[in-house]
């Protein structure tokens, strides 16, 4: 019973980090949209954190390059758990049009696990949302 | 007896203060949803945040001192929860003697609680947010103290009790101009206690990613935000009982209440945060010569 609060406390407060490694900041500013009067994710509960050990949500951006491969591995490590990872864009879900190029480290879900994938070069703030819901029926 | 006096006193400060609390971070949140013509979060979001806070893995960080990082948050929600049960002591029950003095002091011990949990935490940031919030708590507790004289003056008691019965049988302290500058310079002080937007340096989400609290997960961040929350709604009821005469009229108290509360979050959404040396400057400036000038003007019987 106390778990089951916890899980539903958990699905209507998700604090989420937004990491970009290096992306075009396409991305970004449609994660930033999100946020505006139009969608208003906070309705759901939805804030963005300062601090990866605020965060219950890491969202990448951007390929997962060479340089930025241990920095990854180490955030998702310091994320308290229970956390889960989305991958947002084209780049961080399969490595894009970069994915033959010399800083290509292979794509996010060969380094850490993934729980959401949202495809799009930019995804729009409804795809996002959209992909956030299919997140919230996972967490049981 | 007298133990079990204080420890319901404790309790029932705890959860009346921090049900208020919570109640008030919301309608924080949601004026300043509505401020930004958003909609913003249901009336349980700050329940579910505390509640999903409770249940994460606890991460402390290698480089930290564990005893001091776990402690910080306990000491803080401990010594808020006594602020408040001494507010309800003084006001309903039996006063304590010198009790303002007794409150002034024990709400310093958040801002130092904070300081505590940032040098414990091992981050630079975190002892940069540290930093910061001593230099805060130098700025704003002159002024604050200056402005809270006012009232002292006046009546010629330093209890909070003496205060209330002198104001229903004189008139709010805020209608006096003394009153109204010494009430304008203490706001703003709050604001610095309560570590709101212009502020907000020790934990400047945007430039060193929370601060102070950077470290913090789970129930220690948890408790950090009980903390808060019931500093808000200590720190208002303070304002109220001690300016305006107090809740005596239960539809009025919660109106001065509100309207304290709108105030304060008016004062952060529309002002950018200041550097440190902008804030020292604007209170041991601009606040605290009002604050002379009001006390000046209590001396004077206005």
């Amino acid at each position: 019973m106390a778990l089951d609060l916890k899980t539903k406390a958990l699905k209507k407060s998700l604090s989420v980090f937004h990491l970009s490694t290096g992306s075009c900041n396409n991305c970004d500013i449609e994660i930033l949209d999100c946020l505006t009067p139009r969608f208003d994710i906070e309705r759901f509960g939805m804030t963005l954190a300062g601090s990866i050990k605020h965060a219950d949500v890491l969202l990448v951006t951007g390929i997962v390059t060479v340089k930025n491969l241990s920095r990854i591995k180490v955030l998702y490590q310091q994320m308290p758990k229970p956390g889960f990872v989305v991958a947002i864009g084209g780049c961080a879900c399969t490595g894009g049009i970069f994915r033959d190029g010399y800083q290509m480290a292979g794509p996010l879900d060969r380094v850490i696990p993934v729980d959401v994938y949202i495809p799009g070069c930019p995804p729009k703030p409804e795809a996002m949302i959209a992909g956030i819901v299919k997140l919230l029926e996972k967490i049981k | 007896m007298e133990i079990l006096r204080i420890f319901s006193l404790f309790v029932m400060g705890f959860i009346s203060f921090s049900i208020i609390g919570i109640m008030s971070g919301w309608l924080d949140r949601k004026i300043t949803a509505r401020l930004q013509w958003r909609v913003g979060p249901p009336w349980w979001q700050n329940f579910a945040d505390f509640i999903k806070l409770t249940g994460k893995e606890t991460v402390i960080p290698e480089g930290a001192n564990q005893f001091l990082f776990l402690l910080a948050p306990v000491v803080g929600v401990f010594a808020v929860t006594v602020t408040g049960a001494i507010l309800l002591s003084s006001v309903f029950f039996n006063p304590i003697r010198w009790d303002l003095f007794i409150f002034i002091y024990l709400l310093m011990i958040p801002s130092v609680v904070i300081f505590l949990a940032g040098s414990s935490s091992g981050n630079v940031l975190a002892s940069i947010g540290a930093g910061r919030e001593l230099r805060l708590l130098l700025s704003y507790e002159l002024p604050f103290i200056i402005a809270l004289l006012v009232p002292v003056i006046k009546s010629g008691s330093a209890q909070i009790q003496q205060i209330l019965v002198y104001q229903l049988e004189n008139g709010a302290n805020i209608g006096y101009v003394s009153g109204t500058i010494a009430f304008i310079v203490a706001l703003l002080a709050f604001q610095g206690k309560l570590g709101y937007v212009p502020f907000d340096v020790s934990e400047a989400e945007t430039e060193i990613a929370a601060g102070t609290f950077i470290e913090y997960s789970g129930f220690p961040l948890a408790l950090f935000k009980l903390m808060r929350w019931i500093l808000l709604s200590v720190g208002i009821s303070f304002l109220v009982i001690y300016f305006m005469a107090g809740f005596r009229n239960a539809v009025a108290g919660a109106l001065k209440y509100v309207g304290i509360l709108i105030l304060i979050v008016l004062i952060k959404n529309t002002n950018p945060r200041l550097r440190t040396d902008q804030i020292l400057k604007f209170s041991w400036g601009w606040l605290t010569m009002f604050g002379f000038v009001a006390v000046i003007f209590a001396l004077m019987g206005y």
